[in-house]
């Protein structure tokens, strides 16, 4: 077999045990999401009306339709935080040791472990989204392109924190550890446009909220849902995903080819 | 001469400052049991974890080659023909026992009927079909390390690497091992077995290497290793301190144990040493209370070999 063959045939086998693993103890996909969902019902609900007039998009519905393109992303993040801590819990498991000593391709089991994950963070989405429309979120004027588009990008920032979730989890001795060490996964879409808009933000602190991850992928998506202008921000956003797909890769991989202690 | 399975010549490891394998050569024949024994904290699953590829060598190691590949340049081929079982069980708890097996099949790229007939085939043999369908975190230490064998198995490895593969299981579990690791070698397999149980050494090894501070303080077969004790000893025990003392100064020989009062006199447990030993005592007007005679088993040995008092390390037995 060709090296690429072995690479996907090991991957895959790495993938089947990962969605086991989540299939069999779903508890932790589930707590994961519902934080998520609480989020945006209580920000639709009971945060709503005064937010939305503070946005000057006036009611309820649309503060909900201002929301959502955030509350996917963060459901992305907070995914990932279950990425980080399955993946330092592998890590401390005997079996890892023994896939180190089997002539199998040595980045399989990280590969499965993204590959599961983002996964579950488009499976996330779709019903993070399922019931943002169900609670009345409307596109407008979205094509079909533009919500391919709007997977895409999602599809592709889910690959990205995913990578960087599991170095995360790589470094982190234990369970507990890699959940903290995640945590600026769910706090930096607090520092976002996601929110609240950028102009409504301190003068000083708008250039950080302004370039971080998470903007120019919320300020994508809303142009490519809601119509309005995306400009530089979805080059901003799909560079910034690519830049992080490639770091997280390179610190994981080479995390992971170091000796076992 | 066989082909060698595993060779390894001026093996070192250290952390830090810390040196865990001080310059260890290693031979051993195809079709052989070798066993490497040790107190804890010899460096022995340091050895292990080299031999297996999981941790690298110091650059200042020689040639090391395992299944006739070379360690460094080739350590995929290594792993293509070893099989590992850890001292701390290398199975997935989450899934099935089964399952684990199935995972093992897929990694060797088994087809799925060979995969599904050797999962079944090793599961039977191991006693494992009727805890097959439960997730391994649920089995005990026996069933685990079963698993865990089983699971090393399926890939029909030629040098098998087992890592105190009976610490912790019960006396049963422990002969039941010793049979599957006969078997492994009657099928032709190659192992290479760490231990601190000097019963599980003799019982089972062609050749025992014993380490000690990262060295090998001597290496042989069994008997060859307890030919280093010529003698075994003596042991006198004393419930009178008194008594204890002046039976220490007539015999200034004797290892002391204060603790217990005992003495241990290096003696080969000829007659003429035993009443050489009684004269002694009986000029000193000293009674023990319980004397026996130890003729040498391997312990002596690896007590001799591992505190440094009685033979001076390191000690090579001729290979022969």
């Amino acid at each position: 077999m060709s090296t690429l063959a072995l690479t996907v045939r090991d991957s895959s086998t790495m993938l089947r045990r990962n969605l086991l693993h989540a299939r069999r103890y779903p508890s932790l996909t589930l707590n994961l999401l519902l934080t998520p969902i609480m989020l945006l019902l209580l920000f639709v609900y009971i945060l709503g009306d005064a937010l939305g007039s503070g946005i000057g998009g006036g009611d309820r519905s649309g503060y909900l339709a201002y929301v959502v393109p955030g509350l996917l992303l963060m459901t992305i993040g907070s995914t990932v935080i279950g990425t980080a801590v399955s993946v330092s819990n592998d890590m401390n498991e005997g079996i890892i040791a023994r896939f180190r000593t089997m002539s199998i391709h040595r980045g399989a089991v990280l590969v499965g472990h993204v590959v599961g994950s983002v996964l579950q963070s488009v499976a996330s989405v779709v019903l993070v989204g399922a019931v943002a429309v169900a609670i009345g979120f409307r596109s407008r004027d979205a094509g079909v392109l533009d919500w391919l588009a709007a997977l895409g990008l999602l599809a592709l920032f889910a690959l990205a924190v995913t990578w960087i979730a599991v170095g995360m989890g790589l470094v982190s001795p234990n369970a507990e550890a890699a959940s903290n060490n995640a945590l600026p996964l769910i706090v930096l879409p607090l520092l976002s446009s996601a929110f609240v808009p950028l102009h409504s933000m301190p003068g000083w602190f708008q250039p950080i909220a302004e370039y971080q991850p998470f903007t120019p992928a919320i300020e994508t998506l809303r142009g490519l849902l809601l119509g309005g202008e995306i400009g530089h921000n979805g080059w901003l956003a799909v560079g910034w995903c690519v830049g992080l797909a490639v770091l997280g890769y390179v610190w994981s991989t080479s995390r992971f080819d170091r000796d076992p202690a | 001469m066989n082909n060698l399975a595993i060779a390894a010549y001026g093996l070192r490891k250290s952390y830090g400052d810390k040196v865990v394998l001080d310059g260890v050569d290693l031979s051993v024949p195809e079709g052989t049991i070798f066993s490497l024994l040790g107190p804890n904290g010899a460096g022995k699953t340091t050895a292990v974890k080299i031999l297996s590829t999981l941790i690298s060598a110091d650059p200042g190691s020689g040639d090391i080659r395992v299944g006739g590949h070379d360690l460094t340049t080739d350590p995929q081929s290594v792993r293509a023909a070893i099989g590992v079982t850890g001292q701390f069980s290398a199975v997935d708890g989450l899934i099935t026992g089964e399952e684990n097996m199935l995972l093992m099949a897929d990694l060797h790229h088994l087809s799925k009927v060979e995969g599904r007939r050797t999962a079944a085939r090793l599961l039977e043999r191991f006693d494992l079909v009727d805890a097959a369908r439960k997730p391994a975190s649920t089995y005990s230490g026996g069933m685990k390390r079963r698993l865990d064998l089983a699971m090393t198995l399926v890939g029909t490895p030629r040098v098998i690497f087992l890592d105190e593969p009976t610490t912790g299981l019960d006396p049963r579990s422990r002969h039941n091992m010793w049979v599957i690791i006969r078997e492994l070698v009657a099928d032709g397999a190659t192992v290479f077995l760490t231990t601190q149980y000097l019963e599980e050494a003799d019982e089972l090894a062609d050749r025992i290497a014993v380490l000690n501070n990262g060295r090998i303080a001597a290496e042989g077969t069994a008997d060859e290793l307890k030919r280093l004790i010529p003698g075994g000893h003596v042991r006198l025990r004393f419930t009178d301190p008194a008594a204890y003392r002046s039976a220490a100064t007539t015999l200034p020989d004797a290892a002391r144990d204060d603790e217990s009062l005992a003495l241990r006199i290096p003696s080969d447990g000829s007659q003429r040493e035993l009443r050489y030993v009684l004269d002694q005592l009986d000029a000193a007007g000293v009674e023990a209370d319980e004397l026996t005679v130890h003729t040498p088993d391997l312990d002596d040995v690896f007590f001799a070999l591992t505190d440094g008092v009685r033979v001076p390390a390191p000690t090579k037995v001729a290979a022969r």
